[in-house]
């Protein structure tokens, strides 16, 4: 172990250069980002045809469901970042990882508020305690646990490999609630999209649910991107003030 | 000579069980606490409407998951004093052998509130006593094993936070949800006389978290620790 914490030693230094470098916060993919997602939102409100059983609500699945895959992917990219944090201890793993969590626990906010506008009026609830519903708000506790112990804890290293391990052990445990919540009966809709069958969906909406999904990735990771950036310019300055930095 | 693995593990267990039992406050404390959970639970409800067996499922885990993590709390929170953590690492064992050794007394400890208050419960709640008494126990302990390896990680992790107290129940209470939901499943199976087959699918689901986690937590157990 100790060679290990030796030999991150100069690697960490690579990575938060003492010196800025100038750029924007938001770059070129953030741009990108937000000009499909608002041409996504365009077609889904007006170029795309209103569903004859739900009426306007069902127009909430195009946001729903690409905000979940989104949470999804942060959250994926959070777990195998962990993993590679606690192998090779470089700092840029553990920026990225704390940069997907906070984008990870954005999209679950969405998928979370959006979820029981639709519920109300096609469910006739807000919130039921079914099985995706349950494991949807347990990410969100557990990103969340994620992210006030990153905050609780003031050594750079030392927050790194709790929140690997944490990360980690979170990502061992989505399969047992998963389980446990499946245990009991589900309310939610059968996927829609990925089913052995084909999808039951007109192709003009299944354009309209791609367009968002693509935008929503896009803008997942511009986020997770521009958070990032912010990371190294956080803790490069961190570095300046405690005189660290070798300038 | 580095002692084996299992030697070293009962050393720190025996280390931390002989300094409870000759203090005895935590768990004097946790007992009364869970006792008096139990007790409160009852007026909660309106013993009228709902059959006391019926709550007795839910009462008897909820307070487990609370007083496993005041008893975790303290399990990492007595190395703090006078930095008695460095002289356990410095001590010539492994330190997969630390956390085991902190789980086994962690295990020991929720056991012994568990063996006090599940007979608390079948008298207060009126369980059919005898054979639902044992199987309540051997549920508990099955359960307790998950609780204690993932409470004990990070009982570890939240005492070097500043927010040590607030952070291990928030930590840790996910983690507790697969659990607390098997257990009590379980238990309300047993308890409503259903054959013990219908219970096996949450046995099975607390077993596999056992293994899963205790093996999971000894092995990132050192990289809390490392400096």
């Amino acid at each position: 172990m100790t060679s290990l914490s030796v030999a991150h030693q100069p690697r960490s230094n690579a990575a938060a250069p003492a010196t800025v470098e100038q750029r924007p916060l938001f770059g070129w993919l953030f741009a990108l980002a937000v000009v499909c997602t608002v041409a996504a939102y365009a077609r889904a409100i007006y170029f795309t045809p209103i569903e004859a059983l739900q009426g306007a609500s069902q127009k909430i699945y195009y946001v729903h469901v690409s905000a979940a895959m989104s949470a999804y992917l942060a959250l994926g990219i959070l777990a195998v970042l962990s993993i590679v944090y606690l192998w090779i201890r470089d700092e840029r793993a553990d920026r990225l990882a704390e940069s997907a969590g906070e984008v990870g626990l954005l999209f679950l906010t969405v998928v979370l508020t959006s979820g029981p506008l639709w519920g109300k009026p096609i469910w006739g609830t807000w919130w039921t305690w079914d099985a995706r519903l349950t494991l949807t708000l347990f990410l969100w506790f557990l990103t969340a646990g994620y992210l006030v112990m990153r905050g609780a804890i003031e050594d750079t290293a030392m927050r790194a490999r709790y929140s690997a391990v944490l990360g980690i052990l979170a990502a061992l445990l989505i399969p047992f609630i998963h389980l446990s919540v499946y245990m009991f009966n589900t309310l939610h809709p059968k996927p829609i999209l990925l089913k052995p069958d084909r999808p039951s969906m007109p192709n003009e909406m299944l354009v309209t649910f791609f367009a968002m999904w693509v935008a929503f990735t896009l803008l997942c990771l511009a986020l997770i991107r521009a958070r990032y950036h912010y990371a190294v310019d956080r803790d490069a300055l961190r570095a300046l003030e405690s005189g660290g930095g070798d300038a | 000579m580095r002692p084996a693995l299992l030697t070293a593990t009962w050393l720190v267990a025996r280390k931390d069980l002989a300094i409870e039992f000759r203090t005895r406050t935590a768990f004097l404390a946790v007992l009364v606490f869970a006792i008096l959970g139990v007790a409160i639970f009852y007026f909660a409800w309106d013993s009228t409407a709902v059959a006391a067996i019926d709550l007795a499922p839910g009462v008897l885990w909820v307070i487990f998951t609370f007083s496993g993590l005041l008893s975790l709390q303290r399990s990492f929170g007595v190395e703090q004093a006078d930095h008695a953590m460095d002289g356990l690492l410095l001590s010539p064992i492994d330190r997969e052998a630390i956390f085991l050794g902190k789980a086994l007394a962690n295990f020991v400890f929720v056991a012994g509130i568990q063996f006090v208050t599940i007979p608390a419960v079948a008298l207060l709640y009126n369980l059919p006593s005898g054979r639902a008494v044992a199987i309540l126990l051997a549920i508990a302990l099955l359960a307790a094993v998950g609780l204690v390896a993932v409470g004990t990680l990070f009982s570890a992790m939240a005492a070097n936070t500043r927010l040590a107290e607030l952070l291990l129940p928030m930590l840790s209470l996910p983690f507790f949800v697969p659990v607390v939901y098997g257990a009590a499943q379980a238990t309300a199976t047993l308890l409503a006389g259903r054959p013990a087959a219908e219970a096996w699918p949450f046995l099975k689901l607390l077993i596999a978290f056992d293994l899963v986690f205790l093996f999971a937590c000894t092995l990132a157990f050192p990289f809390t620790l490392e400096e």
